[in-house]
């Protein structure tokens, strides 16, 4: 039954991958990867991986399809076609394709117990995690403790895109202004009519507001709950990253942007990994090695385990949390001009699509941000 | 007592699986966007809301709860987002099957008063 079950999804999966090579209408591509994204999440909980499952369906269904809309919204939605079919690619692409595929026969068969990884480390684990660390979550153990530092690199790289982001977008010169402008009650120069529908979505403002404080209520749960169940930092700051930028798509990106300012968006973002690294680094001060989290309560190290995973687990949260929320906004509060901003002269004013140069408002002398503060 | 609750979960579990397929087959089968709307919200409120709730029957009283907020989330969040996919249809113009087109914004003309019919 259960090989049915798998065969059934891994059938799905292969026709999802297959309907979002075809496609050319970049809307429906990004919904198929959604449903991909929901597909293995599915064929994850089969494998008993709740985990992985949860954070698929929190990630890749759910947050980065809003992140791929968002984008969307700044860009045409129809691929453009390439006529011509450059051949040397084609070959590069299928040698490449059937090196990957000849080097999965050399993968160990599917759920084998002897394969490489589970000998002798999983033995290890699941001998002795209950033990050392005392966690009902086994896999909330490993990923925090035994393989700790792995962790920290994960969450350097959720930290790395979200600077990354900011270093690309948020911070021309030309965006800022146009952002100084909205807050300023200005007139925008974001469309007025899209304001507008927004305004006239009754049922959805009202049901967005009775859901929101329960979905940050059930962020907070999966954090603290990671110990005991499915769940942790990563999933729990995805989830509170939901909340808002739920709020952010029914109120419109202004409204988020004056709930939660991007400059203080910002600050939050170093405090994961600075959380994380401390924990490590108090850990070393007072005896082990870092993020061995015993030394805390030499007399009684699970204890120990457990306040270190905590803090551990609360650094990612709020970090995975901040960085959603900043790639979200830093894609919606944009303005879809008909130049990009990136390749503005200093000075220059970004012309919103549908507006001629002259139209667009010009921002007072002491609003306009000096030349060499571009990326502050 | 076992069985009896589980021969009530088993039905519900029946009839939310009777309903996805409906759903499905609706969702491939009628004309025009909006009935479609009404086949996936039937796969999401009916099909996986009886599913959920003949599930409880056969969960613990803790997992029943849980699956109760489910039920509770999904019949709010698939309704809703049933009706925002109508409303941004419509409000982009998306053609009903079957109904001529005309400005919607508007109300419809008065239908014509029949004669009124002669006394004998």
């Amino acid at each position: 039954m259960e090989t049915a079950i798998t065969m059934v999804l891994f059938g799905l999966l292969f026709t999802t991958a297959l309907l979002v090579g075809r496609q050319r209408n970049l809307f429906a591509a990004t919904m198929l990867t959604g449903i991909f994204s929901l597909v293995s999440a599915g064929l994850f909980t089969v494998m008993e991986a709740v985990d992985v499952a949860f954070t698929e369906a929190a990630v890749g269904a759910g947050v980065s399809t809003v992140l791929m809309l968002a984008t969307l919204s700044l860009t045409e939605d129809t691929e453009r076609r390439e006529s011509k079919v450059s051949w040397p690619a084609l070959i590069v692409v299928l040698l490449t394709g059937g090196a990957l595929i000849y080097g999965t026969l050399d993968m160990p068969a599917f759920g084998d117990a002897n394969a490489a990884v589970h000998q002798p480390l999983s033995r290890y684990y699941i001998d002795r995690a209950w033990d050392e660390i005392g966690l009902p979550n086994m896999v909330t153990s490993i990923l925090a403790s035994y393989r700790g530092a792995d962790t920290f690199g994960e969450l350097g790289v959720v930290f790395v895109a979200g600077i990354s982001v900011i270093l690309l977008l948020g911070h021309t010169r030309a965006a800022a202004a146009v952002a100084q402008a909205e807050r300023d009650e200005r007139p925008s120069v974001l469309s007025a009519e899209r304001h507008a529908q927004v305004r006239e979505m009754p049922v959805v403002r009202t049901v967005a507001k009775v859901m929101l404080p329960y979905i940050v209520l059930f962020a907070f749960y999966v954090q603290a709950h990671g110990d005991f169940g499915p769940g942790g930092g990563f999933q729990a700051g995805v989830i509170l990253a939901t909340a808002f930028i739920l709020f952010g798509l029914v109120f419109g990106p202004k409204e988020l942007t004056r709930l939660v300012p991007p400059q203080r968006l910002e600050r939050i973002i170093p405090v994961g990994p600075m959380i994380y690294g401390g924990v490590g680094v108090v850990a070393m001060l007072m005896g082990g090695e870092f993020l061995a989290y015993g030394a805390f309560t030499p007399e009684h190290p699970s204890h120990g385990h457990h306040y270190g995973i905590f803090m551990v687990e609360l650094g990612v949260g709020i970090t995975v949390s901040a960085v959603m929320i900043t790639i979200y906004t830093t894609f919606a509060t944009r303005p879809r001009t008909t130049t990009p901003c990136a390749v503005l002269e200093p000075g220059e004013q970004p012309v919103p699509v549908g507006l001629a140069p002259e139209d667009v408002p010009e921002l007072p002398e002491e609003r306009a941000l000096p030349a060499q503060e571009g990326m502050s | 007592m076992t069985d009896i609750l589980h021969g009530i979960g088993a039905f519900f579990v029946v009839v939310g699986a009777v309903f996805c397929v409906i759903g499905g087959i609706g969702v491939v089968r009628l004309p025009d966007f909006y009935t479609r709307c009404h086949g996936s919200g039937l796969t999401d409120s009916a099909g996986a809301g009886a599913l959920l709730f003949g599930l409880m029957f056969f969960a613990d009283p803790l997992v029943a709860v849980k699956l109760f907020v489910l039920v509770a989330f999904l019949w709010i969040s698939s309704a809703v987002s049933t009706h925002s996919l109508a409303k941004a249809a419509f409000s982009k113009g998306v053609r009903i099957e079957n109904v001529p087109e005309r400005d919607w914004t508007v109300p419809p003309p008065a239908p014509e008063e029949p004669p009124p019919e002669e006394p004998r």
